[in-house]
């Protein structure tokens, strides 16, 4: 036992990416958070009908929050980016695909990389005729900008869940179109994503074996936390954790993997070590208050074992490694997949993250590229 | 360790537990039966308003605790009539001859702290605490309790605390988890200035008051939702309380969590630690790691303890916080999560159990040592 | 070993508030220049290896208590490009843990180019003249 005072902290001198040997630094890596920006608005609005391009120049467009032009807490660093990431050419991180090459996707060996547009989603749009046109134009604008100039790259459905039917006809005309690889909806929706509302687009992501990504972030109109808005972006920045919380828990509980048994779920940006301590408490209190949830016939941590996939960025880094490789080891490394988040701040490298994860070739390449390999199908 | 601290020992002032070690319950409940049995500690316009509005014939119980729910009530600790938890005789067998607790700590958990009317919510929580020390800390001296205050009113809340800073039998302030505003904002200093001035600490219970969901994305179909996220709220009151700065304007306050989990601690200060290092500016009062913070000044008590039955993980989850100070004994009487007396997610014979039954608690809660007067 | 000197850049390519990236004996080196002053460090931030020299040059933020906000030593810390974190560029000691996390530092001084031409030095980019002044890093 080696409690109290006595326990050492911050051992933070890291040589941890210089240990990486020169095999395992080559090995090829899936990213699966990668955000691509329009150099300028225009590269997504020329997709628009020319109805919603007239809205877009006049209203711009509508949210349920009081800052029109940015997000609710400001950010440290401009444009959330990593500031080596500002591209020579000018233009935002992530606008240029040449630098992005250069920067990442070839100096880090990207084999596939998934896109997560954002810019305030269309699904967080109030006028949802303009959210589902917007939505089909970040959808044609991530294959002619990204994918078809890139072949690594892989774009993501983006949908109007606060009304399925739009999101649902979305799904079905890009379903067929094996540049999509999965459905994107932000954890921030107007309802919990387990309530029925959503039901829907879940049917539409089986019947057309696409994964659900959803990415940290949205605009609700609520307060991130239980007890109202907090001060900080640092406290803002962790219910990105409470909010993948949230959102697994009430998928588990209210059944949509009884639903739903083919649906699979990637949390993107969540990290991965609070998953062990969630499924313990959810298991926990179902035990006793079973009969309120009874369509549930299995341990809900059983269900976010089967069904829930989660991306290794913003990387847990505990002082002591080894309580990473344990808490990883609990969620299980077959449901770990690589990310970047390139290019914002709190960016990975995949030399630090195989640098901190210690746990032999083959479970580290399952983490690296493999799970994701499978998860996609991708060839 | 020192190993005479073994199971059987005993010191002058101290009792055994069924443990073997003296202990001290941290949270156990008492309820208020209903708005009748406070109605002769309310002046008589108070008196009056609440016969004339039929406000006595309510409960203002909670809907974070779910009224007839199993986990509101163990069937062994329900009494022949009324409400689990509003019966001494069943407290005294339960808790403190059941686990043979030197003391235990009752927290009121109940909606007149969160009432929308800030004078009614006064009134109220001052006849409860009235209630208490007549009903139940008169009755019964291995009992201790909280302060109850006004949630929506700070201002409020800490005159009621200086109210009952005499009586030393009050050692705690109680607040809630989910309530208006998060728990560190400048709003509530009020609250931890008189706390830290009359060494009571902050008892942040689960439950709230329902302003906002209790996840971020909307209110979920189901109490079991609910119950789950409560441990979401306590992750956000780490992150305000630290971020804020509380705990660097009161140096001396010690925050107690009842209720929230245990495991999910350790992930939390890997994260909030990282941030810090990237976003510090932001908040430069936070000096420290915040994890080095929060091991000096919040506690948790144990139960419900939220890892599977019988893992025993407890001492592993004590390394990754680097301490074992942090953890308090509790039974959340009448609470459902456990049989017969297996309320300790720990052996007996581990070194932690003394300090998590007894040691702890003694550190956290000035008002424990020494005389009542 | 005894050390030998680079040299490292010309002093009127690093005005004051600036820094340049420079590579030497296969080392990326972060050069500053605080009012005059220079500074050398290596460019790797000991986290995950970002750039410091792609990060932005700040002061110190400090506060006593809650929303008692006050900034020092302006421009006598770089925050890494990608993390934020935050190193004295006098020392390359991290602000949030001094104890255990720094940036290699190394000694620079400016000589002049009359005085460096009598050798010895190593200038992997630079024919020295002698009416120039330059950044000498002894490594």
């Amino acid at each position: 036992m080696c409690c109290g005072a006595s326990m050492t902290q911050d051992l933070l001198d890291r040589p941890a990416p210089q240990r990486v040997g020169a095999r395992e630094a080559q090995l090829g890596v899936i990213d699966c958070d990668i955000h691509p920006q329009a150099a300028s608005p225009q590269d997504v609005l020329q997709f628009l009908p020319e109805r919603w391009r007239d809205y877009a120049k006049t209203y711009s467009g509508l949210y349920r929050q009081a800052l029109a032009d940015t997000l609710s807490h400001p950010r440290m660093a401009p444009d959330v980016a990593r500031a080596d990431s500002w591209p020579p050419t000018g233009g935002l991180p992530g606008s240029d695909l040449a630098f992005m090459q250069k920067q990442h996707l070839d100096a880090n060996n990207v084999e596939f990389g998934m896109l997560m547009p954002l810019n305030r989603g269309p699904g967080n749009q109030r006028n949802l005729e303009y959210g589902a046109a917007l939505a089909g134009a970040v959808n044609d604008w991530q294959i002619a900008h990204w994918v078809e100039r890139d072949k690594r790259l892989r774009a993501s459905i983006v949908v109007t869940q606060e009304h399925p039917p739009f999101a649902i006809a979305e799904i079905e005309k890009r379903a067929g179109d094996t540049r999509f690889a999965q459905i994107m909806l932000p954890p921030k929706s107007l309802e919990p994503q387990g309530r029925r509302k959503y039901w829907p687009i879940y049917e539409a992501a089986c019947a057309y074996k696409l994964p659900l990504a959803l990415h940290v972030g949205g605009v609700n109109g609520y307060a991130p936390t239980a007890s109202g808005w907090p001060s900080y972006y640092i406290e803002e920045q962790h219910t990105n954790v409470t909010g993948m919380l949230s959102l697994i828990t009430s998928m588990v509980i209210e059944g949509v993997f009884e639903q739903f048994p083919a649906l699979k779920v990637v949390l993107v940006e969540g990290g991965v070590a609070w998953a062990p301590s969630l499924k313990w408490r959810l298991d926990k209190h179902w035990k006793r208050l079973k009969s309120e949830a009874p369509h549930l016939r299995r341990l809900p941590s059983e269900y976010v074992h089967d069904h829930f996939w989660m991306t290794t960025q913003p990387l847990d880094e505990p002082d002591d490694g080894a309580d990473l490789i344990e808490m990883f080891e609990m969620v299980g490394f077959d449901r770990i997949m690589f990310s970047t988040d390139y290019p914002h701040w709190d960016f990975d490298e995949p030399k630090f993250v195989i640098g901190k994860l210690r746990i032999g070739e083959e479970k580290l390449k399952r983490v690296l590229s493999g799970n994701a390999r499978e998860l996609y199908g991708l060839k | 360790m020192d190993m005479s601290r073994g199971a059987t020992a005993e010191r002058a002032g101290e009792r055994a537990s069924v443990f073997g070690h003296p202990a001290i319950d941290c949270d156990a409940h008492i309820v208020v039966p209903a708005i009748n049995s406070i109605m002769p500690y309310l002046d008589a316009y108070w008196r009056q308003q609440f016969l004339n509005r039929g406000i006595d014939r309510l409960s203002w119980s909670l809907t974070s605790e779910a009224p007839n729910s199993p986990i509101s009530g163990r069937p062994d600790w329900r009494p022949a009539q009324g409400k689990p938890g509003a019966d001494l005789a069943m407290l005294r067998s339960a808790v403190l001859d059941g686990f043979g607790v030197q003391t235990a700590i009752a927290t009121c958990l109940w909606g007149g702290a969160v009432l929308h009317s800030e004078d009614m919510s006064a009134v109220v929580c001052t006849a409860v605490n009235d209630w208490i020390a007549a009903e139940w800390l008169a009755h019964e001296p291995r009992l201790r309790a909280s302060i109850v205050v006004p949630l929506g009113n700070p201002e409020l809340a800490a005159e009621e605390i200086e109210r009952r800073s005499g009586d030393r039998r009050f050692v705690q302030v109680t607040m809630l988890v989910a309530g208006e505003t998060p728990l560190g904002k400048r709003h509530n200093w009020p609250i931890f200035r008189a706390a830290e001035k009359y060494g009571l600490p902050i008892g942040v219970h689960a439950g709230g008051a329902y302003h906002h969901p209790m996840m971020a994305n909307g209110f979920g179909s189901y109490f079991l939702e609910d119950y789950v996220a409560q441990a979401f709220a306590f992750e956000s009151a780490v992150l305000s309380l630290v971020s804020e700065g509380v705990f660097a304007k009161f140096p001396d306050l010690k925050v107690v969590f009842q209720e929230s989990g245990v495991t999910w601690l350790p992930a939390c200060l890997w994260r909030f630690n990282k941030t810090w290092r990237g976003v510090r500016a932001e908040i430069p009062w936070v000096k420290r790691p915040p994890k080095d913070i929060v091991r000096d000044h919040i506690r948790l008590t144990t139960q419900p303890f939220d890892e599977p039955d019988g893992a025993r993980r407890l001492e592993r989850f004590c390394e990754m916080l680097d301490s074992d100070e942090m953890l308090l004994f509790s039974t959340d009487y009448p609470h459902w999560h456990y049989e017969g007396t297996e309320a300790l997610p720990l052996d007996r014979n581990s070194p932690l159990a003394r300090k998590v039954l007894y040691e702890n608690a003694m550190a956290t809660y000035p008002r424990l040592n020494g005389s009542l007067t | 070993m005894s050390k030998t000197r680079h040299i490292a850049a010309r002093v009127d390519e690093i005005p004051p508030g600036s820094r340049k990236k420079v590579a030497i004996a296969g080392r990326d080196i972060a050069l500053f220049n605080i009012a005059g002053d220079f500074f050398a460090l290596g460019d790797k931030c000991p986290h995950e290896s970002g750039s410091l020299c792609a990060g932005r040059i700040i002061g110190l933020a400090e506060a006593d208590e809650p929303g008692k906000y006050r900034l020092s030593r302006d421009g006598e810390f770089v925050k890494c490009s990608w993390h934020g974190w935050e190193f004295d560029i006098r020392t390359g000691q991290s602000w949030c843990d001094p104890a255990n996390t720094r940036v290699r530092a190394y000694e620079a001084s400016i000589e002049p180019g009359a005085a460096l031409i009598k050798g010895p030095y190593v200038a992997e980019t630079y024919a020295v003249r002698v009416e120039e002044n330059y950044v000498v890093i002894d490594l």
